[in-house]
């Protein structure tokens, strides 16, 4: 059997194994509906509310400003059109994730203003810029908190505040975040704020949304009144106790400190990318970063060439957000960062997760050097642009 | 038997997909690509263009059927995006061709410019030593000629050939055609053996990225995509005389042979016998203009001989449904060869090309001045 190391954590990642012994039961023997009045709706019901306490330790917020959904899309979805009538003005950024970008499309289709701010070349929204696009109709910015492709931590708190001067909703989508740097709502200030639990170690198809106590937000389902009206369906109850172990474990990370260990583990496979490699560099190194992402372009090579050829050797990393063909565009994250569209194709994410350890990182970086070698050797444009370096070195 | 690394180009198809069971079950290490060409999603709704096209998330039904095969053959498979040198090789220039009154092949376009050229550099950077592609035709060394030939497959009647000219040794010699020597039932046979749910999926006859086969609304439709205005190549419609007969809607509604749609009414049936493309005319006459004993080939590829030395006796083909016709070719210019035929040929067709043949060998092939 080959190795494989798996460095696309950003993309999802695996469950953690208590998380996954904790949720076992409620496959089988813990099966009740937890709207259920009998004995095994009681059961289900209690660890539902059990993993809403451990979330809501995690974000720092009440119990009942805990929202479960089916995942970050979701959670983004219902804070947008939940919270944005027709009419309104939406503030947002030119490098959130497509589960924002579109809902934000959606809105404007519906009849709302919104308001794509631009970044800088590390990828930050400007909190001024946030200020000026106020208008006197503005209901809402959303500004996500850590970027999937780079990692880069945008000044959420700074927003935070001149969202509650000018008395308009924040929303921040923390998917990426959670797990990886310390949540706090109060501090953030914002009023609606989604995580997935697939990105912290638990399954596909669960997250959960932050809704301030009286915030009042428009479902996206017609249906039964679970979660407080804000989202009609029964319960995903393995997903929801997943999430809340995760949570619970997440927590526990950061008191022992595990998230500077990530940060140093990064950190070691991008100045060994760096050092080992000519012309590379690393997007957004200048902002602050979540520990466990890096983001580095290789001149002269597709990425997506690299991307294959490093899984067929055991790596899996990956070009940005992932899809399941070839990105038709260069990453509207990395071309708002103004990156070249050759550049921005050139890039590669490695993100880490729990279960990477120093030995992952060594394999990374034995197979990365070699294998862009190999393709900046077999690639026509870089002989091309190597020939004509050399002639303008001359003259 | 020796093991190799193999890319196989897969389109979706059976012909692809019987390669790549083959392949794997000869023990070669196989791994499957799909080029992503071009957006079907792009045109769509546009005028004349279907409403939307089924697809999920970026790729369309045939990267899907694709994907099961690899999955099924266990095999790895990816996708590997080249729109952007399909547009500026492909249909920038298909649309140009028409635009000034020549009939273009995209899929010759498209194999010099993506299959076996930009596919065949991802393989090596993968670490495939050799293409396969699901094309049916042959490619041999020739130890005497220090050559790699290509040649027409056992069965005559899929033979792509046509389409493969403008192939070079080093794209040749790490390309392999594995169903050269098989026919289309035996093809379907062989996927059925191996399981593969497509055995039964129609050939694929249309250009790929013109749905329907109207090129005319296509060329609307990606113009107005572009932001650019149709060139008006109305003009005149004059006889083999010069007599003006009437007026024309705009050169590239006309092909060379056409007889039908040109909007005069005569005694007798009239055909496109020429299209200047200089002066928007289109020249119609009596069918007997339709037939000329010469040609001049250009952008000419060589492949069974590395230079023309002195004229060969050869059979050429001018179009892919066309019969190889006895005729000489000689260099005539730099990068110009003149193709005498035995007997005069119907409709030569700028735009289109000219490949030689000796007996089942490709000698090469250029396009048609």
């Amino acid at each position: 059997m080959m190795r494989r190391v798996y460095l696309d954590n950003n993309a999802t990642t695996p469950v953690l194994p208590e998380v996954l012994e904790t949720m076992r039961p409620y496959f089988g023997e813990r099966f009740g509906n937890a709207s259920s009045i009998h004995h095994h709706g009681q059961e289900t019901r209690a660890a539902v509310e059990d993993a809403r306490a451990s979330v809501a330790a995690l974000l720092g917020c009440r119990e009942s400003e805990v929202v479960f959904t089916s995942g970050g899309t979701e959670g983004d979805n219902l804070a947008i059109a939940g919270l944005a009538n027709s009419g309104d003005h939406v503030i947002t950024s030119s490098v959130e994730h497509h589960a924002v970008i579109h809902a934000c499309k959606h809105l404007e289709e519906a009849g709302c203003e919104v308001t794509f701010l631009p970044v800088d070349g590390q990828g930050l929204v400007a909190p001024e810029d946030v200020r000026r696009a106020l208008r006197p109709n503005t209901k809402l910015i959303s500004i996500m908190m850590a970027n999937n492709e780079t990692g880069v931590l945008q000044p959420v708190e700074e927003i935070g505040k001149i969202a509650a001067e000018a008395d308009v909703f924040f929303h921040t989508d923390a998917v990426q975040a959670a797990g990886k740097v310390a949540i706090d709502v109060k501090r953030i200030g914002c009023d609606a704020l989604s995580i997935s639990g697939h990105k912290m170690h638990a399954p596909q198809g669960v997250g959960a949304l932050y809704v301030r106590k009286g915030t009042h937000i428009r479902p996206l389902f017609y249906g039964g009144r679970h979660e407080r009206s804000r989202r009609a369906g029964t319960e995903n109850v393995p997903g929801i106790v997943a999430l809340g172990k995760a949570a619970e474990l997440a927590l526990q990370a950061f008191e022992r400190g595990e998230d500077k260990k990530m940060t140093a583990l990064r950190d070691r496979l991008q100045q060994g990318i760096v050092s080992q490699v000519d012309e590379v560099g690393v997007n957004g190194n200048g902002a602050p970063r979540v520990p466990n992402t890096t983001n580095v372009y290789f001149d002269h090579i597709e990425g997506e060439a690299l991307v294959i050829a490093l899984d067929l050797k055991g790596l899996a990393v990956s070009t940005g957000a992932a899809c399941s063909s070839g990105a038709i565009e260069p990453s509207h994250v990395l071309t708002a960062m103004g990156l070249r569209g050759d550049r921005a194709r050139a890039s590669i994410r490695f993100s880490l997760g729990k279960q990477n350890t120093a030995e992952d990182v060594d394999f990374a970086l034995a197979l990365v050097p070699e294998t862009v070698a190999r393709l900046r050797d077999l690639s026509p444009v870089y002989k091309k642009e190597a020939a004509g370096s050399k002639l303008g070195a001359r003259s | 038997m020796n093991s190799k690394t193999i890319a196989v180009a897969m389109s979706g198809g059976v012909d692809s997909s019987t390669v790549a069971a083959m392949l794997r079950a000869e023990g070669h290490s196989v791994i499957g690509l799909t080029m992503q060409l071009w957006n079907q999603r792009r045109l769509a709704g546009r005028e004349g263009m279907p409403e939307s096209v089924q697809g999920r998330c970026c790729s369309l039904d045939d990267v899907y059927d694709a994907r099961r095969v690899a999955q099924h053959l266990g095999i790895p498979y990816y996708v590997v995006n080249h729109e952007e040198r399909f547009e500026q090789d492909v249909v920038r220039p298909f649309v140009e061709e028409y635009l000034s009154g020549r009939t273009p092949i995209p899929c010759s376009l498209c194999n010099n410019h993506l299959k076996f050229d930009q596919l065949l550099i991802v393989a090596q950077q993968i670490g495939a030593e050799q293409v396969a592609t699901g094309h049916y035709a042959r490619v041999e060394y020739d130890s005497a000629r220090g050559r790699w030939l290509l040649m027409r497959p056992a069965d005559l009647a899929k033979d792509q050939t046509y389409f493969l000219f403008g192939l070079t040794q080093e794209q040749l010699c790490r390309t392999i055609f594995p169903l050269g020597g098989m026919t289309k039932p035996e093809v379907r046979e062989l996927a059925r053996k191996h399981g593969l749910a497509l055995a039964e999926k129609p050939d694929s006859q249309e250009i790929c990225f013109v749905p329907g086969g109207d090129y005319k609304r296509f060329i609307d439709a990606y113009l107005a995509d572009q932001g650019e205005a149709l060139p008006d190549t109305a003009g005149e419609l004059v006889t083999t005389n010069g007599e003006v007969i009437g007026e024309h809607p705009g050169i590239h509604n006309f092909t060379v042979g056409q007889r039908k749609g040109l909007g005069v009414a005569t005694g007798s049936p009239l055909y496109v016998i020429q299209i200047n493309g200089a002066d928007k005319q289109v020249v119609v006459g009596g069918e007997e203009h339709l037939y000329s004993r010469t040609l001049r080939a250009r952008r000419v590829n060589l492949i069974a001989v590395d230079e023309l030395r002195e004229p060969m006796r050869v059979t050429v083909k001018i179009r892919h449904r066309h019969e190889p016709a006895p005729a000489v070719i000689e260099k005539s210019g730099d990068d110009e060869i003149l193709v005498t035929f035995d007997q005069p040929q119907r409709a030569v067709t700028p735009g289109q090309a000219a490949v030689f043949y000796d007996g089942n060998i490709v000698v090469g092939g250029g396009w048609i001045s």
